[in-house]
């Protein structure tokens, strides 16, 4: 690429490098080629057709290609490298907390004693794993204020739905079927989603003016047929609910319950706890909180922490000490069931509790201090020149608009692909809904002050840049291997596989 | 601490650029009474070496398959996985990327989402395959709710074969919903008997799983035209993903949803998760799918390029009308999946199909020649299948392991009226030594 458009080198941002086109798998190889070696069997060969029938055996694959072992590790260390990542840069998706992964987290699971055990053998045969499993139980408990905790649920999305499920399971059990659930403009889609999957009404709440639900909005719908709130505190904006005392009294006279979303807890560990809020059930993100790895989409785990009058409805099993021995307990008379296979995502489990152990009391607290003295640095440092539509103190992420660019024509899209020219993953994007064109950023406690510099200068770059040439900024990015994609195309004629010819 | 960048003069630097006086004071937005006024009640951080030392203490205290002949399998496999997986799953770029929001900087991830839905279309003999569900219960569970959706109907049928964990999760996923779940009977062969009455014009789906718990190949044309001519969908479930590559696919066989479970493909067993759930469908159902999709597009320059697509189904943009709740999930078990299927490759793959049902044979054979056991079921078999023996599992299974064996799975908590018996499974790691001295310990003539 020449210097023209986008010449944004200084140190520390993205500069031009080697990429290799690569094609599809598919498009690769040569008949006869192979990636593995079985070894010799050792048993008689068997004629599938003659022993199963011929209709129950089938024909070549031709979706499956033909490829030698190096062929393999090109193809994928060739894409890896036109992905961005965490180990790259600074990755300030709002609300996903894309921290830093300690490798001692990745090496300890895939020790065999974790890695090689089946979660069927009996409990005597796996001691160890469930020890690991009570102990990250309670740590969560503890963090969280609640009484009881589910590692069971597989993402945050499904420990959602495990916790709206208690929730409709709690109120049925009493004989007090309820209809409909409370959920605040800027929650996270998930959040209505999973209410839908229980066959609830959902009632969207306003936030106020200052960013926070307040008292009145909650009471004004709150009524004896309303099974729950659904809460994120941190909120979207990054704000603290500051009234969530007086919400959860409003919503627990009228009998409902709340439900706290834990996707924004790194900004609170070990300085306020959501149990001690008056929320009765809640997710945690380990992906996101206790640093499991996104994996490039998951795999992630989503506990479900609950208050003690929620515990008989926890997902089965649960993990328990039994003396000095550790047992799976399906004494749960009112549990909404299992929701899982097995018990969970459990590597992800043994990666956080590596975290928890490696952190302790002492380094949550620090992380959570610095997520939150990060947030409110970057804040500080663009707020002169960005649009700041709730200009207060942050926690652990801020929100900015595009609305001081809406002369030059240039939108939060445009910011955001130009940031990839400088070498960072945008923030989330036109998130929170209740901001227009916002761009929601979250730092974590990994980045350091000359990290932060560095991305806030950018920042301030792009501002700049939208002034005085903003053609550079809408037609961003310029560095990547592809330009921008047609995504319009992608979904009215979708192409989802490659087809054999 | 390690993770944590920041020294005392930079803190101090960014709380006078921010206008506050101490970290404490941050969190006055945090009304006072919730302020935790103690420490947690958790032991202080530590370093490397500790936790190290007090996690293999941990692990160690499990029973695990790289010191002992495995034989347990219902529904997650002790299949070998090449190094190359590890080394490529390792990668940075793969390990600590996120959601591929951002395309441009995320090719990577995107091309291998396109490349598994492909090989899982080729697979299942379905059309189209989504980027991954968590697991093979759940993916069953959501196949059930898209049936629900497209037929507009109540209730589900489930064929007495299914897994029963799949069966629990699918009841779970249901009672939000207030459907009905009817359940089918077991046939004297070990396969599901047929459930003709059990349908109605309510029903919605009928689930069948191939092959089914027991280890039993269903008869697939058979329930999707039962299923079909009560304007239900069949959806096959598939726990063990490598008979896909022997068996004709569910979606040749009439299948309308092909779902079940991966881990087969490389992934750990890893004590039951994290595994790879997957749903294949047909096109004209593409809308109501739950879960991601990746689809080529072109960029400014028309060079072909992958994206996220058809994003209308789902939670962030539809919230409680979208087709599920799930955002995107098993990512780098998606590409470990993908990496074994390359690497075996169109023969590789059969070729350990064959060898798995070989070893099942021979370990069939030797069951029927050896005194005090036997095969209950004669409905043809995959990999797994069920020993009859001459007494109480727990005790068999404790012969196994004196001999080095984990030796299946003890049916008495879910197949009690088969008496004593075993689910007993046997993957290309199965060597015939291994399988010798399992069925002499399960006859007793061990030690």
């Amino acid at each position: 690429m020449s210097s023209a458009p986008g010449s944004v080198e200084s140190l520390g941002h993205a500069t031009r490098g080697l990429a290799w086109e690569e094609p599809l798998l598919f498009e690769r190889g040569r008949p006869g080629r192979k990636g593995v070696d079985l070894d010799p069997l050792d048993v008689p060969e068997v004629d599938p057709k003659q022993l199963l029938g011929e209709a129950a055996v089938r024909e070549e694959i031709p979706e499956l290609p033909e490829l030698s072992e190096v062929d393999v590790i090109r193809h994928f260390t060739r894409l890896s490298t036109w992905n961005y990542a965490v180990d790259l840069g600074l990755y300030p998706l709002g609300s996903c907390t894309m921290k830093y992964n300690p490798r001692l987290n990745e090496k300890v699971a895939r020790l065999p004693g974790f890695a090689e055990i089946h979660p069927l053998q009996p409990p005597e045969q796996s001691q160890g794993i469930l020890e690991l499993m009570v102990r990250l139980e309670e740590a969560l408990a503890e963090i969280s204020g609640l009484d009881r905790v589910s590692l069971q649920p597989a993402a945050g999305a499904q420990g959602e739905l495990a916790g709206i499920m208690m929730i409709r399971a709690y109120h049925e059990q009493r004989g007090d079927p309820r209809k409909k659930v409370l959920i605040p403009d800027s929650a996270h889609g998930t959040n209505p989603a999973s209410a839908a999957l229980n066959d609830f009404e959902c009632v969207p709440i306003p936030s106020g003016a200052d960013g926070v639900l307040h008292p009145e909005s909650v009471a004004e719908v709150m009524g004896p047929d309303v099974a729950g709130l659904m809460l994120t505190n941190p909120n979207t904006l990054g704000l603290f609910e500051e009234h969530i005392v007086r919400i959860c009294e409003i919503v627990h006279e009228q009998g409902g319950l709340v439900y706290g979303d834990g996707a924004n807890l790194n900004a609170l560990m070990g300085r306020s706890r959501p149990g001690d809020m008056g929320i009765d059930v809640m997710h945690f993100n380990l992906h996101k909180t206790f640093s499991t790895p996104h994996g490039g989409g998951g795999p992630g785990a989503g506990p479900v922490g609950v208050k003690n009058i929620l515990a008989p409805y926890l997902p089965i099993p649960v993990a328990r000490r039994d003396g000095d021995r550790f047992a799976l307990d399906y004494e749960f008379p009112h549990s909404i069931g299992r929701l899982h296979g097995s018990f969970g995502n459990v590597g992800m489990l043994v990666r956080a509790w590596a975290y928890v152990r490696s952190l302790g009391r002492d380094g949550l607290r620090q992380c959570s201090d610095m997520a939150v003295l990060n947030a409110n640095y970057l804040l500080a440092r663009l707020r002169e020149r960005w649009h700041v539509p709730y200009d207060r103190p942050v926690m652990h992420e801020c929100v900015l608009s595009d609305k001081l660019l809406e002369d030059c024509k240039v939108t939060t899209l445009d910011v955001a692909k130009r940031l990839i020219d400088y070498g960072y993953h945008p923030p989330t994007i036109y998130f929170p809904l209740v901001v227009h064109g916002a761009l929601m950023i979250e730092p974590t406690e990994s980045e350091s002050l000359e990290g932060l510099d560095r991305f806030a200068e950018a920042l301030l770059s792009i501002e700049r840049e939208a002034r005085e040439d903003p053609d550079v900024v809408r037609s961003a990015p310029h560095r990547t291997p592809r330009s921008r994609l047609d995504e319009t195309r992608a979904a009215r004629k979708p192409i989802l596989r490659w087809q054999p010819s | 601490m390690r993770f944590i960048p920041h020294t005392e003069d930079e803190v101090q630097a960014m709380l006078e650029a921010i206008g506050a006086s101490s970290v404490d004071d941050l969190f006055r937005c945090i009304p006072e009474k919730l302020h935790l006024e103690r420490e947690l009640d958790l032991p202080l951080g530590a370093g490397e070496q500790t936790v190290l030392s007090e996690l293999s203490a941990l692990a160690k205290r499990n029973t695990d398959a790289s010191g002992h002949d495995w034989f347990l399998g219902a529904g997650t496999y002790p299949h070998f996985s090449p190094a190359v997986i590890d080394t490529v799953a390792s990668r940075s770029e793969f390990l600590t990327a996120y959601t591929p929001y951002q395309p441009e900087m995320s090719q990577g991830t995107l091309q291998t989402i396109f490349e598994w839905q492909t090989m899982t279309a080729g697979l299942t003999g379905m059309e189209v395959s989504n980027a991954s569900m968590y697991d093979g219960a759940s993916a069953t569970a959501e196949a059930a709710l898209m049936a629900l959706r497209i037929t507009r109907r109540n209730k589900v049928v489930v064929a007495a074969g299914l897994h029963p964990h799949y069966r629990d999760v699918l009841a779970t996923y249901l009672s939000g919903l207030g459907c009905e779940l009817v359940e089918g009977e077991r046939a004297g062969d070990g396969r599901s008997a047929p459930v003709d009455g059990l349908i109605d014009g309510d029903t919605a789906c009928v689930i069948v799983q191939q092959p089914n718990f027991f280890g039993c190949l269903e008869d697939v044309v058979g329930w999707a035209e039962t299923a079909h001519a009560a304007g239900a969908l069949l959806v096959a479930s598939v726990a063990e993903a490598l008979s896909l590559a022997l068996l004709t696919p569910p979606g040749e066989q009439g299948a309308d949803v092909v779902c079940g479970e991966a881990q087969s493909f490389g992934l750990p067993m890893g004590f039951g998760g994290p595994h790879l759930g997957f749903l294949a469908a047909r096109q004209s159902h593409v809308r109501q799918m739950p879960g991601r999709l990746a689809g080529e597009t072109v960029d400014g320059e028309g060079r072909r390029g992958f994206v996220l697509t058809l994003s209308t189904r789902e939670q962030h943009i539809r919230r409680e009308r979208a087709t599920s709740n799930i955002c995107t999930n098993q990512g780098l078990c998606l590409l470990m999946a993908t990496v074994y299927l390359a690497l075996h490759g169109r023969h590789g793959l059969r070729a350990l199909a064959e060898a798995n049902l070989a070893k099942a044979e021979y370990a069939k054979a030797r069951v029927r020649e050896t005194p005090g056991l036997s095969l209950p079921f004669s409905a043809p078999t995959f990999n797994e299948f069920v020993v009859g023996l001459p007494g109480p599992a727990a005790e068999a299974l404790g012969r196994a392991l004196d001999a080095g064996a984990v030796g299946g799975l003890d049916l008495s908590a879910y197949a009690p009226d088969l008496g004593d018996a075993l689910l007993v499974c046997t993957t290309e790691r199965a060597s015939r030594q291994a399988i010798d001295r399992l069925v002499a310990a399960l006859a007793g003539g061990a030690r």
